[in-house]
């Protein structure tokens, strides 16, 4: 079906739903990369007005990707909750986003509608939202998420430690670890991207990690960011795995690219799942999974389908949530200039990104980041994180001095941690929290200095180490 | 790392420090950096961003001998600038037509292993590790009774790229060695991609790689003997990618005194 409008007396017609829905977005360089942004403002705009009128149903009904060629289509419409959706379908993209901004929408309200709603129409209401739209809306949302301890919750702002290594040096690892604890960092998780990609490197840094946790009796989770297959392997092999981590992407092909199908993904969380039973943990729930994405990374392995890269982002949130997540992050500014020319762009992407997860009812957190060949700096990363932690964010990457010295790029520091809890008057995860006033690494909600006993025990034991 | 401790009577943690090059117990002033940590990294990232923009000079950068030594030669990808080559990843990706024409008339068919040198994302990468990573690939490979391919270099490169060429010259074991984004910490990483028989259709899910090539990650000698094994698993297997997995893998020092402490 084509659309078309006159905008000022000019004339703009768009030949299928695919097509407004690109030329609908924000500037983006990776559209452009696709050939299918927006070739003006006035058509931009023009798409928006086009797609703010179209019912909610149409979306439904029209699959941007076809079922018959991609599975994760075929996922989204099994766990689409028509009776849920029924109340809505009526409603356009236009008063969808005013329904959702609505001060009667509280928490509880726009969490019913997880199911109702499908990636396509997150990603289209989200096209219609201002920077500030994204930031209220996706602030009323709480997706609460169980696995050692809790993330989620209201005045909570979790942090995952990222203490990774370039030769994956356990001994270093463990360092920068104890640095981010010693910040009132690591509640999300303690998790390492590994430098090299085997068994035997993955397995060592999982028991470290778990040692470390075990030695302290720190109420989190630790992950090795891995290949899935890498990691069940060394599962198999005896490493304790807390939380089963993947890449993830909005259609088949591009996840085939990863090295992934959903059966892979359904297979690997029934094995840790079945994994926790038999340990001895004190888990308070069974979210098991983790999931990174990023907007471009479909156009990347060329397997977008003319899509646009927002809307593929949201058909990654479709495929996140029909497994569990306890965590799950957008890594918005690692892809590159390509996709995401520059600091405007990347702010843009993630306020996109989180409020799409949050209305999709994923814990959503950001890695709010950025590389050397993007028009982007620190300044950049303080900006985003701001406004992130404004929308409640559920959590954010800890790297000593945001300073990535694996993957070699720049996300947030413990300093930024810091920052935006005291900005925001924000807490660590309740369980986390107790644990950190336990070790007096705080007091009366203080971090403390480097003067209290068990963080001189801490800091002792990190300097018989090296 | 492998550089020993050196006491520093005013700074108790420097000796930690060297333990890994990550920027840790730097202090805060509130909830801020020190002022020194503040401008190491603004210092830093300016270092980067002036490596990203830099172009190869493959003579001038490798050396004549290096180049006469290894009868290297230089084509480009259908990028045709640095600007260019930065937002249009597809063009990064595929050899230019003189390209294609002249690798396919002075490199062998078939080689068993194949190595190709690409900038990437840092000239600088390329320059530090790949003249001392060629020779130790090479022994290795004659080491072994395999046909070496003639190496080349390819200016404007993306690790796509491992496509057009497998389609060319039909390797067994193609590397390709290219610079990795500068870091704050060192614009000298390079990493080595590596694909079993590459031909058009291949993704990263076919593709093995070793990244992290630099002083602080790994050394030259184990990037050798890793790129080799690689290789050699490859040719069992009789494919490429997430299925290939390394064995082995170095951590260098266990942590226990740290996880003994209590």
């Amino acid at each position: 079906m084509s659309y078309s409008i006159t905008v000022r007396s000019e004339r703009f017609s768009f030949a299928d739903l695919r097509e407004v829905f690109a030329k609908a977005n924000e500037d983006k360089s990776g559209d452009r990369l696709a050939g299918i942004a927006a070739g003006s403002e006035q058509e931009r705009v023009a798409a928006k007005l086009v797609l703010a009128d179209i019912p909610l149903a149409d979306i439904v009904a029209n699959p941007l990707i076809d079922p018959t060629q991609d599975e994760v289509s075929r996922l989204i419409l099994a766990t689409h909750d028509q009776a849920a959706f029924r109340p809505l379908a009526h409603l356009t993209v236009g008063e969808l986003r005013e329904y959702v901004l609505d001060e009667g929408q509280d928490s509880a309200r726009l969490g019913a509608l997880h199911w109702a709603i499908i990636p396509e129409v997150a990603a289209a209401v989200t096209k219609l939202m201002s920077n500030k739209d994204l930031v209220m809306a996706a602030s009323k949302i709480r997706n609460i998420t169980r696995c050692r301890n809790t993330m989620g919750q209201p005045g909570v702002l979790g942090i995952r430690v990222q203490p990774n290594h370039p030769a994956d040096d356990l001994g270093g690892i463990l360092l920068s670890a104890v640095d981010g604890l010693l910040f009132g960092c690591g509640d999300a998780v303690i998790g390492v991207n590994p430098a090299t990609e085997s068994v035997e490197t993955v397995s060592r840094i999982l028991h470290g990690l778990q040692r470390l946790i075990a030695a302290y009796d720190i109420p989190t989770q630790s992950c090795c960011l891995a290949h899935i297959s890498t990691q069940l392997d060394s599962l198999e092999r005896g490493a304790p795995v807390d939380l089963l981590f993947q890449s993830l992407a909005g259609t088949e092909a591009a996840n085939a690219s990863f090295g992934i199908n959903l059966d892979m993904l359904g297979e690997g969380r029934e094995r840790v799942l079945e994994h926790h039973r038999n340990r001895e943990v004190a888990w308070v729930g069974d979210a098991v999974m983790y999931f990174e994405t990023g907007q471009g990374s479909a156009l990347s392995a060329n397997a977008h389908h003319d899509v646009d890269q927002l809307t593929l982002e949201a058909r990654t949130y479709g495929v996140a949530r029909a497994f569990a997540p306890f965590l799950v992050n957008t890594v918005v500014g690692f892809i590159g200039p390509e996709y995401l020319y520059d600091e405007r762009q990347i702010v843009r992407a993630g306020l996109e990104d989180h409020f799409m997860g949050k209305l999709l009812g994923l814990p959503m957190g950001c890695d709010v980041c950025y590389t050397n060949h993007a028009q982007a700096d620190q300044n950049s990363a303080d900006n985003l994180l701001l406004l992130l932690t404004a929308a409640g964010c559920n959590y954010f990457m800890g790297v000593p001095c945001a300073d990535d010295v694996m993957l070699s790029y720049q996300s947030t520091s413990f300093h930024d941690a810091l920052s935006a809890r005291q900005l925001f008057g924000l807490r660590p995860a309740p369980e986390f929290l107790a644990w950190l006033e336990q070790m007096d690494i705080v007091r009366n909600g203080e971090l403390m200095a480097a003067d209290s006993p068990a963080r001189q025990r801490l800091e002792g034991a990190v300097k018989r180490i090296a | 790392m492998k550089t020993p401790a050196v006491s520093n009577a005013r700074d108790p943690l420097a000796a930690i420090r060297t333990r890994t090059p990550a920027r840790i117990f730097t202090g805060r002033s509130g909830s801020a950096y020190r002022t020194r940590t503040q401008l190491s990294l603004r210092s830093d990232h300016a270092a980067a961003r002036d490596a990203v923009q830099t172009d190869i000079d493959w003579a001038g950068d490798l050396g004549p001998d290096f180049l006469r030594a290894w009868d290297m030669f230089a084509v480009s990808s259908q990028a045709q600038s640095k600007a260019e080559y930065l937002m249009r990843p597809d063009l990064g990706r595929r050899l230019n037509a003189r390209a294609r024409a002249e690798i396919a008339s002075r490199c062998p068919v078939g080689a068993d292993l194949q190595i190709v040198i690409g900038d990437g994302l840092s000239v600088a990468a390329v320059i530090r590790q790949a003249p001392q990573l060629l020779p130790l690939l090479h022994a290795g490979a004659e080491k072994r009774g395999w046909r070496f391919g003639r190496p080349f270099a390819v200016r404007y490169c993306r690790v796509g790229v491992l496509n057009d060429i497998g389609e060319a010259l039909a390797p067994t074991v193609l590397v390709l060695l290219i610079g990795e984004r500068p870091g704050l910490l060192t614009a000298e990483s390079l990493s080595a991609y590596m694909a079993y028989r590459p031909h058009s259709g291949h993704t990263d899910a076919e593709r093995n790689l070793i990244s992290n090539i630099h002083a602080h990650g790994v050394d030259i000698e184990e990037a050798a003997d890793r790129i080799l094994c690689l290789a050699e698993l490859m040719r069992r297997a009789q494919l490429s990618g997430v299925a290939v997995k390394e064995e082995g893998g170095r951590l260098t020092q266990n942590a226990q005194p740290l996880l003994s402490d209590e």
